[in-house]
């Protein structure tokens, strides 16, 4: 298989790239630093490799990487820092949604694609929202609360 | 409200300034931001992939391995045979600690040589330029099979003629427990309930499957960045490898979920027999499907109680037998075996127990740790016969355990006094109030309420004399360092050393930094897991800052000329605390203490409590520190039509003694509940003939979050624990109560029992098409 070349704009940095053409984009990211981005399984089950792609969440690893050719990526280390986190960071952060952390970044993707369209969402708006990613730690409910929390936040600040 | 709430006894914590309070753990924001590196996300300059070769039988000879064609690779650097490795072997069930001998042959090849016990079982390992060459190569190493009969059933492994796994028998290990007399409790009881129940396996997981680097340091010492329950794990990594024991490094990362599951070692030694052999870093991360195959699983067993009972439900005699599935290696099943059979009676004051419980070889996946140890397995049988005994003497449940629940200064049945808070009634009824009325029924859906109780066990077994470490000191700054081997497996072990240190030294939360799990540079504090950490190493860090508190302290009285009573740290600050305008800032006094040559860290060790072995015949003595009590309470519709079952409300109730960090508890609590409900109503791990048929994440389902309801945490604090500020433990026992709670609720819609887990829509309608 012969490398192709493919730009890829993530987190606001572009990447040209030599890539084998069945690369999946989870692990293009990952070679290339990306390491936020988490592999569970490659089969679409868990979730936790989920980046926006063109400002549509998607699981990296059911992508292939040329189909992001000139695509923008955004993953959850380009949402905030430590030092500015983004609302919903601050907000898992707080409410005790974070244990091991492994699925923290492809949840925080779902619930941004979620109050992306939805700035209000009930718990169950949440709970369908991120029922593509799979957390074994944390039962979820700090998660839903965290999610809330950062809506709100997220609502009296007038920042998205 | 079905039940009265038990009103809770007086108690008098002081109140804390940092302990207690639900703060932003250390180790939460990085995670948040993506700044966290776990295992797998490591790289290193001229670094190889490494990948393992696994059998594809479950019991056969190794007649040919070949792997010529594989090492001809181009782009291949290495690949390791059993050959090449004879000596390395992994000791599996801990010799002398056990009061057991150490059985013959129970070790375990790193990798088969000669036979092949378990489908999956380590044969070769290859380490190559790339992950392509490297799978690649796998699929050029030629092997050629003679099937040997195997074993698959317990049952049938321990008849007379079966196959053995190892020599010289299937039998891994036996415990008893004799306490009082069968025949006269037996004698007294007006009634005799017995009950067989099953339980299944269950697989951990975890989000992040193994993953490490392994290389050669300038000083010759194999360096292992891995994803691990247990750093310690050097000594037996050194043995197997062939190299002095500081001559391995672990440097643990955070771990993205480990529940027992990373508590063995798992690719720790290939790593390290890789980078040996290449002199090259190798990376080596596993497929979902291979953290399946490679992993050990919680055992199944099956659980026979008969049980003697007074009219009035109190028990006069239990006997139970019990059989565990170990799969093809005894890893900790020896140990999971004492778990369940000493937790076997349940919560319960029992003047006539006897208990007879084996492992057994088969050729199925190898089973260890998983969160509870044996413990939820217990309580699912001691549950659902006390909800038997209850059904068949036309009692309440709950009056049944309130005759029988176990009392401070009541003694199990191995004679062990517990002298801590025993809230088991108060539990109970607490998390049955939280679920509030019960639906009405509609239709074809029943609706029931059930809950189950339990103890169970935090810290290790006592004869293993267990310690930690932890050191603790104050930068001229005013900022606290803190050194611990804990590895985080995202419990906020870490974090509540912090907490602890930053309430004894009086700093901010913030203004702690914590370094953890390396078994080089941090003092040892033992492993993440028996929910050990926060009783063995907040022990030890509360040891090691109240010294330099107390160092601090002394300074500061000479300062104020006060006694050194008269005086506190808070918010960064000493104080008179008849005066508190009087201050003294850390900072200054720290550069006091410095510039006089005193000591401003300290490195403390915490004992727990050291045991003889309990008497092998009787099973008589101390086998842990102490327990966790607790109770789990769920409502649930089953649909009679198609055998679905719905939790429709959850709650669960713990005495965790004190919280140090209540959202971390509450973390705990709910995601250790949610994991016992997975294990009773899902979870499915399909073996056939030792061949896992459900390897992967959409074929063994975990619960997600549309699945079951919010499950209500509710923390007791008798501040009884031996922990730090009274804290008892919370990790494991989060789980233990779940999966009998949900039985207990279908049991109560439907009127039928259903004595196996995972309670199917199949098993629903089977129970249902009874008599
Ligand atoms: S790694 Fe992509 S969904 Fe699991
Ligand atoms: S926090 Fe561990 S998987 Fe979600």
């Amino acid at each position: 298989m012969k490398p192709q070349m493919i730009t890829l704009h993530i987190n606001g940095r572009t990447h040209y790239v030599a890539l084998n053409p069945n690369l999946t984009l989870l692990v293009a990211l990952r070679d290339l630093g990306y390491t936020d981005v988490k592999c569970g399984c490659e089969k679409g089950d868990c979730g936790a490799c989920a980046v926006f792609l063109n400002g549509v969440a998607v699981n990296s690893c059911l992508v292939l990487a040329w189909q992001a050719d000139e695509a923008e990526i955004l993953t959850a280390a380009g949402l905030g820092t430590s030092e500015h986190p983004h609302p919903l960071q601050t907000a898992f952060s707080d409410a005790g949604a974070i244990q091991c952390g492994y699925c923290t970044p492809g949840m925080i993707i779902s619930a941004k694609a979620l109050l992306d369209q939805k700035p209000h969402p009930t718990d169950a708006e949440i709970r369908d929202a991120i029922s593509g990613n799979l957390c074994r730690c944390t039962g979820y409910a700090q998660i839903i609360q965290a999610v809330q929390s950062a809506a709100e936040k997220m609502d009296a600040g007038g920042e998205g | 409200m079905k039940y009265q709430v038990k009103p809770l006894p007086q108690v008098n914590l002081p109140e804390l300034r940092t302990v207690g309070k639900p703060l932003r753990k250390v180790d939460a924001m990085g995670k948040a931001v993506g700044d966290t590196v776990y295992a797998g996300d490591y790289s290193m300059p001229r670094m190889l992939h490494g990948k393992v070769f696994r059998s594809k039988q479950s019991s056969a000879r190794i007649t040919r391995l070949d792997v010529s064609k594989a090492r001809a690779l181009p782009g291949v650097a290495c690949v390791i045979t059993g050959f090449d490795v004879p000596n390395a072997r992994l000791v599996s069930d801990m010799p002398g600690q056990t009061g057991q001998k150490q059985r013959a042959g129970s070790d375990v090849p790193v990798l088969a040589s000669e036979q092949v016990r378990f489908y999956g079982e380590p044969i070769a390992l290859v380490a190559a330029e790339t992950l392509e060459i490297a799978d690649k190569a796998l699929s050029l190493i030629e092997i050629d099979y003679e099937p040997l009969p195997g074993v698959y059933d317990p049952l049938e492994a321990m008849k007379p003629g079966a196959p053995v796994v190892t020599p010289p028998d299937n039998i891994v290990a036996r415990w008893k427990i004799r306490k009082g007399s069968m025949e006269s409790g037996f004698e007294q009881a007006d009634l005799i309930v017995e009950n067989t129940f099953r339980i299944p396996y269950q697989e951990h997981a975890y989000l992040e499957p193994e993953a490490g680097v392994a290389w050669i340091d300038e000083r010759g010492a194999i360096t292992i960045r891995v994803s691990t329950q247990v750093i310690e794990h050097f000594r037996t990594i050194a043995r197997a490898v062939g190299v002095r024991q500081n001559k391995i490094h672990i440097q643990g990362t955070m771990v993205g979920g480990g529940f027992g599951g990373k508590e063995d070692i798992t690719i720790e030694i290939y790593l390290a027999l890789l980078a040996k052999h290449t002199a090259r870093p190798v990376k080596m991360v596993y497929t979902r499907e291979e953290s399946f195959l490679a992993h050990a699983k919680r055992h199944p067993y099956v659980i026979k109680h008969r049980t003697g009972v007074k009219n009035n439900g109190q028990i006069t005699a239990s006997k139970i037998e019990m059989i565990s599935d170990s799969g093809a290696y005894p890893y900790l099943s020896p140990y999971v075996l004492l778990y369940t059979t000493v937790m076997a009676p349940g919560p319960y004051r029992i003047d006539n127990v006897q208990v007879d419980a084996i492992s057994v070889a088969t050729n199925n996946p190898y089973t260890s740790a998983f969160r509870g140890f044996g413990g939820p397995q217990a309580c699912f049988a001691y549950e659902q016969q006390m909800d038997d005994i209850a059904r068949q003497l036309g009692l309440d449940p709950l009056d049944v355990r309130k005759v029988n629940y176990l009392r401070t200064g009541d003694c199990t049945a191995t004679g062990q006094v517990i002298e801590s808070a025993t809230w088991l009634e108060e539990t109970a009824t607490r998390a049955m109030a939280a679920l509030g009325e019960q639906t009405p029924d509609y239709g074809s859906v029943k609706i029931g309420q059930g809950f189950a109780s339990y103890f169970q066990s935090y810290g290790r077994i006592t004869w293993m004399h267990d310690t930690s470490q932890a050191w603790v000191g104050l930068e001229l700054d005013g900022t606290v360092t803190i050194r611990a081997g804990v590895p985080d497996l995202g419990a906020g072990q870490a974090n509540s050393l912090c907490q602890i240190a930053a309430e004894v030294l009086g700093v901010p939360l913030e203004r702690v930094t914590i370094y953890t799990t390396d078994s080089a540079l941090t003092p040892l504090s033992g492993t993440s897991t028996a929910t050990r950490q926060l009783y063995m190493s907040g022990n030890a860090t509360l040891m090691a800052a109240t010294n330099v508190r107390n160092v601090l302290l002394n300074r500061a009285s000479k300062h104020f000329e006060e006694e050194i009573e008269a005086l506190d740290i808070a918010d960064g600050k000493a104080f008179n605390k008849s005066d508190p305008s009087q201050t003294l800032d850390l900072v200054d006094l720290a550069k006091m203490c410095a510039s006089e040559g005193m000591h401003l860290s300290n490195l403390a060790l915490f004992k727990a409590p050291f045991t003889d072995p309990i008497n092998p015949e009787t099973g008589q003595g101390q086998v842990w520190p102490d327990f966790t009590f607790g109770s789990f309470a769920a409502e649930v519709a089953v649909d009679t039509e198609t055998g679905e079952v719905t939790i429709l409300k959850a709650a669960a109730c713990h005495d965790i003694g004190r919280a140090i960090n209540r959202a971390a508890a509450e973390g705990q609590i709910i995601g250790g509940g949610m994991q016992g409900l997975g294990y009773g109503l899902m979870e499915n791990l399909i073996v056939k003939e030792g061949v896992i048929k459900t390897p992967s994440l959409s074929e063994y389902l975990i619960p997600t979050s549309m699945d079951y309801p919010n499950i209500q945490a509710i923390i007791l604090e008798s501040g009884t624990g031996l922990g730090p500020f009274g804290a008892k433990g919370i990790g494991e026992p989060a789980l233990t109560p779940a999966a009998p709670a949900v039985a207990s609720a279908i049991a109560n819609a439907l009127g039928v029992s259903i004595p196996e887990i995972p309670i199917t829509p199949e098993k629903v309608l089977a129970a249902l098409d009874l008599p």
